[in-house]
């Protein structure tokens, strides 16, 4: 049976990771790579690396940590943040990146999703779609969350997904950081609209979030930064949590 | 030295990390006459079936030719669908007809009539269907990273299934050759072991070969 996926984010800016990590004996607190390797044998079934600042400077260190990240870590691994063209995507990809994930770029130039699909295939291409409840529907944001797209998440993702998207990253900005819950209607909603796997994110606070969005949200992987750091079994008392609800996952 | 064919099929990056992280020698040959020094060759792949149209009459010749010559072939996801007679996926494109059998698509129902995602994404486990040295150290039901929507029949060549609204192929073997449908450069250490697997049975075909020339050099 085909397993949900628990994915960490690692949020870094100048190959630093920013939010804060409590981990007790870890060495390079803030080192991505350290800390993807502490995921990796924790049991995460996948790694998301988002460069949160996305400046020029910051690729450099982007690339460098793609690299440590991607020399000894055996499982799917996604980098985002400011990928606007085929050329970041190709050095995303030449660094060790399994797939690219685009937002902002995506939004403006939806053939992007195209030829980055027919270049690399389309399990290599995943759309994060930032998006808030709004009168009838939900509202998606362009530029972390800056911008109005005057776009409808579930009609946005349906054409990501005919353009060529492997996948859809939904991140509710209503929730995110408030430790709340993931929006379960919202997961739903896109994810019942679409034949690609959609990935909830935003508001992960305690292991029945992800028991409500697996069965509600309908969600077909999860993932979350904070919620890892606080624990070092997190990632395998979630799923052991996950599956004692009846839901499959990889153990 | 193993030959990693690159078809323009997405990335091999990941590929070559595993095979290096194991201590394989690997190249990209660039023309069909370098796989004459090759151990082993790997047939990666990712995307369409329509892009194995990449590898022309002398590729497949030169790739059969080694095949014949009792050198081991791994494809993966689309290698290894290119080894069966064809896809649906892409009809009018052959594939090597090593395996018995054509790939279809995956169903988009379950038996139920519960709606089912294509492509299947994600961890999923393999079910043995018999003894392999390929499944050396691989605990039934270990799970294994997917990420495809079209799969091989289960045959008599079949070693490990997996379900997914149908049981499809997801390890084979036939000799020498052999076909993983999950990614084993993605599945963490069960798929490094796999891999690795498939490895130590080219020192044994490369064994084999150097006792044969010896001998065929005794007087």
């Amino acid at each position: 049976m085909l397993s949900k996926r628990i994915i960490a984010c690692l949020d870094v800016r100048n190959g630093v990771v920013v939010k804060g990590v409590q981990f007790e004996g870890l060495r390079q607190a803030g080192d991505p790579a350290a800390l993807a390797r502490r995921y990796n044998t924790e049991g995460i079934d996948e790694l998301v690396i988002l460069d949160v600042t996305a400046t020029i400077e910051s690729r450099r260190a982007l690339a460098d940590t793609i690299h440590q990240v991607a020399q000894e870590i055996f499982i799917p691994l996604t980098v985002g943040g400011g990928i606007r063209s085929e050329a970041d995507a190709d050095a995303a990809v030449e660094a060790g990146a399994d797939k690219v994930s685009l937002n902002t770029a995506a939004l403006k130039t939806p053939e992007l999703l195209t030829r980055l699909a027919s270049r690399y295939g389309s399990q290599a291409v995943v759309v994060a779609i930032d998006a808030k409840r709004a009168e009838g529907g939900y509202a998606v944001y362009a530029r972390s969350g800056q911008t109005a797209a005057s776009r409808d998440a579930v009609e946005w993702a349906r054409e990501a997904e005919s353009r060529g998207a492997g996948e859809i990253l939904l991140t509710s900005i209503d929730r995110d950081g408030t430790r709340s819950g993931f929006d379960c209607e919202m997961t739903a909603a896109v994810s019942n609209a679409v034949s690609i796997p959609v990935i909830a994110s935003g508001g992960a606070g305690g292991f029945d979030d992800f028991v409500d969005v697996f069965t509600r949200g309908c969600a077909d992987a999860a993932l979350a930064a904070s919620i890892f750091h606080y624990s070092e079994s997190a990632v395998h008392d979630l799923k052991a949590h996950l599956r004692a609800h009846g839901i499959p996952v990889r153990l | 030295m193993i030959a990693l064919i690159d078809y323009g099929a997405g990335n091999l990056t990941s590929v070559r990390k595993a095979l290096s992280a194991l201590g394989a020698e690997h190249r990209t040959p660039t023309m069909p006459g370098e796989l004459a020094e090759a151990q082993a060759i790997i047939v990666p792949g990712v995307g369409h079936f329509q892009a194995t149209a990449r590898l022309d009459e002398a590729w497949r010749q030169a790739i059969l030719a080694k095949v014949e010559a009792g050198c081991p072939l791994l494809g993966v996801c689309v290698g290894m669908q290119w080894l069966y007679e064809g896809s649906t996926e892409a009809p009018d494109v052959p594939g090597l007809g090593l395996l018995k059998g054509r790939c279809e698509r995956l169903p988009d129902r379950e038996a139920s009539g519960a709606r089912l995602k294509v492509p299947h994404v994600g961890w999923n486990s393999l079910e043995p269907c018999r003894k392999s040295p390929l499944l050396d150290g691989i605990e039934p039901g270990a799970q294994v990273y997917f990420t495809h929507s079209y799969a091989g029949p289960v045959t008599e060549e079949t070693e490990a299934a997996t379900e997914y609204g149908t049981r499809f192929a997801a390890l084979v073997a036939r000799g020498r050759v052999a076909g993983m449908q999950f990614h084993p450069e993605k599945s963490g250490v069960a798929g490094l072991r796999l891999l690795r697997n498939f490895l130590e049975g080219i020192s044994s075909h490369s064994d084999a070969v150097e006792t044969d020339h010896r001998l065929s050099r005794r007087p």
